[in-house]
């Protein structure tokens, strides 16, 4: 018999992440100058409750005591025996942070900060405190509520238990239906192999039930077996102790195979082995019958065709009408299909917007600020890659904005504006993408400073006049930080330079838009998925290019007026009234080319935030969806390459990285002219 | 029976086989190198590759196996041996290569495929400091097969040393910058 805990183990860490999440959002939505939502304390102690109960069913220990003094803390609140003040948020939050470490502790197996936990944890006593031992008392004289009520159940069978169509595997199950169960076998009595009857029972059992049942409903399931076994069924006092004195049980070395693990053993083993996990995505049950709705759909469509073929050996071609209608039909299934499946990683960006409210909590006690942070279209869905790559940046603007573009309150009422500040996130999708905003209501960029700095730094010459636009795009170059005193929260100078190139490398960009002394707009634009992509393909002498749709602005046939020389290189064309640069993929790759100039082929004009440039190809071939594949996973990055796809013939295309393409268009042209100075020089 | 003795079985043939190894041999400008049987995942025909922009001429490209794209290496061009033409013969051996804490898929062109051979650790010896136009670091030494002597090769580290190393995506980031 085995009630095999381990595959739950997984899902209780994911769930109790989640409960975290909640409880966080919910504390964060207090407001401690009303009246006090009931609702609210109630639902933050269901899900603290939960995670102290299923930690105790997987022997995490640590967790569920922590966890137990939180649930008193909470208890006494909802009792109305403690007022909420902002302290007590502030500890539960923090009690949170230490739950969240000791679950990802084990996870990975490891373990959580020691002092930590002491630290909190002598808060928490110490809140809880005097009153503690009446809590206690109270709790067990009213309450099933907080702890259910366990039952100790020793059961040993008798040899021929199961010759009477007796099986406890089935009775266990029953019980483990009632509520939270915990066997243990004691498999001492079982004899060597050799002499071991599989049909008579060795093993004895002690099981441990914390439900909320009555003395005759357990004794109603084990009355088929009464004259078969010892049985006793009576009240356990102490959990805790039991639970103790399962851990020292399972350090007995057990030689032989037990019937039942037990379930501390299995929940230990699997925390250790998830480390290596990809992590877990949960769907709702619509999206999953859709794609099975379309499955279904494409084996009906498999079996038309392959009726049409059997068909057309006896009739020949007039079935050929058909064949094409069965091969549109399956290329719309397929293509339902793969939408489908993609639908599957799709997430809403609340779990990354999750993250802010506490963020903002924190920080704005900690610079005096007042903050009011408003949340947009945070149900907007988005694959599920993509979310967690977006969090460390998102993170990283608001704490700028909190940091450098709010005010403190004197600084705002002397400007003329409301003391609390605002920071607004949205999200929506526009066209095949998801754009996030960052907008507050702060100062706006110090564009002098900023120029000033980048004289400084030597990123500017004196002589560079700059716009405001300009301006803003100096914050992303690495090395320049705006703030005017390096805090531990941001102003490292390492900070915007690495937002760009991280939203970069994900096929994103990222802009900002200011005003002085009305506030800041960072706008991030990011695919929806990095799984598929919309692909223009171009041809280069033998080879075929993938040109990702969203970065192209136009494509158009050079005319010879338009093209302009610098320093002697053809190298820049007019485009309408701006002159942008041209990229000779056949120079910058190194491979064989059709057309040598400019006016024989085309340009493709494309765009990496606020640069543009012209890819200069022999010519454009179709449009297409591809998908993507990794380089890295066999080989390594290539600059100017990020990713490959298969083409319909099974061919290998490389899909273009614009930004990295400008890179080594700009290096070419710097080799360029180091080349042709040397044979003046020669 | 009792499990002490059931054990003991066990272990006599897996003792044996931890001494010796199975290796696919290939031809090589008239020389014959081993690798580790058990990292050979395929051995197909050449075919067309897709070149990789500014990488090194012995990486004749990538191709598409199943899904997956695997790069492909020139094992003469490699090792500076004289270039021929792709015959029909041609061969590339798709090998698994242990990189660091992954595995990595990468194919080999080589003249020919020869034989298997079972080859014991004390048929194995050093090879010698010079002499041959690989280096010695990627050898993992000589043996004498049927008076025949075949190079067994280190495909790990030959296969994740100068350009084809694994480079740590962000250091990389930060060079170009």
């Amino acid at each position: 018999m085995s009630i095999d805990l381990s595959k739950f183990v997984e899902t209780y860490l994911d769930e109790t992440g989640e409960r975290l999440e909640f409880i966080e959002a919910q504390l964060l939505s207090i407001d401690t100058a009303d009246a006090l939502d009931a609702e609210t304390v109630n639902a933050i102690f269901r899900a603290a409750h939960s995670i102290k109960g299923g930690a105790g069913t997987f022997g995490f220990t640590a967790v569920s005591d922590f966890t137990h003094l939180v649930e008193t803390l909470l208890d006494e609140i909802r009792a109305g025996q403690r007022e909420f003040s902002a302290e007590i948020v502030d500890l539960l939050l923090e009690s949170k942070d230490v739950i969240a470490g000791m679950i990802r502790a084990a996870r990975d197996g490891g373990v959580f900060d020691a002092d930590t936990v002491a630290h909190v944890r002598e808060e928490l006593e110490r809140l809880v405190g005097g009153s503690h031992e009446e809590t206690a008392g109270a709790q067990a004289a009213d309450g099933e509520d907080a702890q259910a009520a366990a039952w100790r159940i020793r059961f040993a069978p008798y040899p021929h238990l199961m010759e009477f169509g007796n099986d406890p595997l089935r009775m266990f199950e029953v019980l483990s239906e009632m509520g939270d169960l915990e066997v243990e076998a004691d498999v001492s009595g079982l004899p060597s192999l050799d002499e071991l009857n599989a049909r008579e029972m060795h093993t004895r059992w002690t099981l441990t039930l914390r439900a909320d049942v009555e003395h005759n409903e357990i004794a109603e399931l084990f009355e088929w077996v009464e004259d078969d076994c010892d049985l006793s069924i009576e009240r356990a006092e102490e959990v805790e102790d039991e639970s103790r004195h399962i851990e020292e049980v399972e350090d007995e070395p057990t030689k032989a195979s037990a019937p039942a693990e037990t379930p501390t053993a299995a929940g230990r083993s699997t925390g250790g082995r998830s480390a290596a996990s990809s992590g877990s995505i949960r769907v709702s049950i619509d999206k999953i019958d859709s794609l099975i709705n379309i499955a279904g759909e494409l084996v009906i469509t498999q079996s038309m065709l392959d009726q049409t073929s059997t068909d057309m050996e006896e009739h020949g071609v007039d079935l050929l009408e058909k064949l094409r209608d069965g091969l549109a039909q399956l290329e719309r299934n397929t293509r339902e299909l793969q939408e489908g499946v993609m639908r599957i990683r799709m997430v809403p960006i609340s779990f990354a917007f999750n993250r802010v409210p506490r963020l903002v909590h924190d920080l704005s006690a900690k610079f005096g600020k007042q903050i009011d942070l408003g949340i947009n279209g945070e149900q907007t869905e988005l694959d599920k890659t993509v979310m967690e790559k977006l969090g460390d940046p998102l993170v990283h603007l608001v704490r700028n904005a909190i940091d450098h573009g709010i005010e403190t309150p004197e600084e705002r009422l002397a400007a003329g504006k409301p003391a609390v500040g605002t920071i607004e996130l949205s999200a929506f999708h526009e066209g095949g993408k998801i754009v996030v905003e960052i907008k507050d209501d702060g100062a706006g960029l110090n564009t002098e400073a900023i120029v000033a700095k980048a004289r400084a730094a030597g990123v500017l010459t004196d002589s560079d006049s700059v716009t405001d636009a300009q301006a803003g795009e100096l914050i992303f170059h690495p090395g320049l930080s705006t703030a005017s005193e390096v805090s531990d929260v941001s102003g490292r100078g390492v900070g915007m330079d690495v937002v760009r190139r991280n939203i970069n490398s994900l096929g994103g960009s990222v802009t900002v838009d200011s005003k002085r002394g009305q506030g800041t707009t960072f706008t991030i634009r990011l695919p929806l998925t990095l799984a598929i992509l919309d692909g223009q393909l171009v041809q280069v002498g033998e080879q075929v290019y993938v040109v990702p749709l969203l970065s192209i602005v136009e494509s158009l046939q050079p005319r010879d007026e338009f093209i302009k020389s610098l320093s002697g290189s053809r190298g820049i064309y007019k485009l309408r009234d701006e002159y942008i640069p041209v990229i000779r993929v056949h120079e910058v790759f190194d491979v064989d080319h059709e057309c040598e100039e400019l006016t024989e082929g085309l340009l493709v004009v494309v765009e990496n935030g606020k640069q543009r440039a012209g890819l200069f190809v022999d010519d454009l071939l179709g449009q297409q969806q591809v998908v993507i594949k990794s380089l890295e996973e066999n080989f390594k990055r290539v600059e100017g390459v990020s990713g490959a796809t298969i083409l319909g013939d099974g061919t290998v295309a490389l899909i273009l990285d614009i930004g990295g393409l400008m890179r080594l268009g700009r290096n070419q042209a710097r080799a360029n002219i180091a080349t042709a100075n040397t044979a003046a020089t020669a | 029976m009792t499990i002490a003795t059931y054990d003991n079985a066990l272990d006599e043939p897996a003792a044996e086989a931890a001494v010796t190894e199975q290796y696919l041999t290939f031809v090589l400008d008239g020389e014959e190198y081993g690798v580790d049987i058990l990292r050979v995942r395929e051995i197909k025909g050449w075919q067309k590759t897709t070149p990789i922009p500014n990488t090194p001429e012995y990486l004749k490209g990538v191709i598409n196996m199943r899904g997956t794209i695997v790069p492909i290496i020139d094992l003469r061009e490699r090792f500076g041996l004289e270039k021929v033409e792709y015959g029909p013969t041609t061969v590339v051996i798709v090998l698994k290569v242990i990189s660091g804490e992954r595995d990595r898929t990468m194919g080999i062109v080589v003249d020919a495929v020869s034989d298997t051979y079972q080859i014991s650790a004390d048929q194995v010896q050093p090879a010698p400091e010079f002499g041959g136009a690989i280096s010695v670091e990627f050898l993992r030494g000589l043996a004498t097969v049927d008076e025949q002597m075949i190079i067994l090769l280190d495909i790990d580290h030959l296969l994740n040393s100068g350009e084809l190393k694994v480079m740590e995506r962000a250091a990389q980031s930060v060079a170009e910058e």
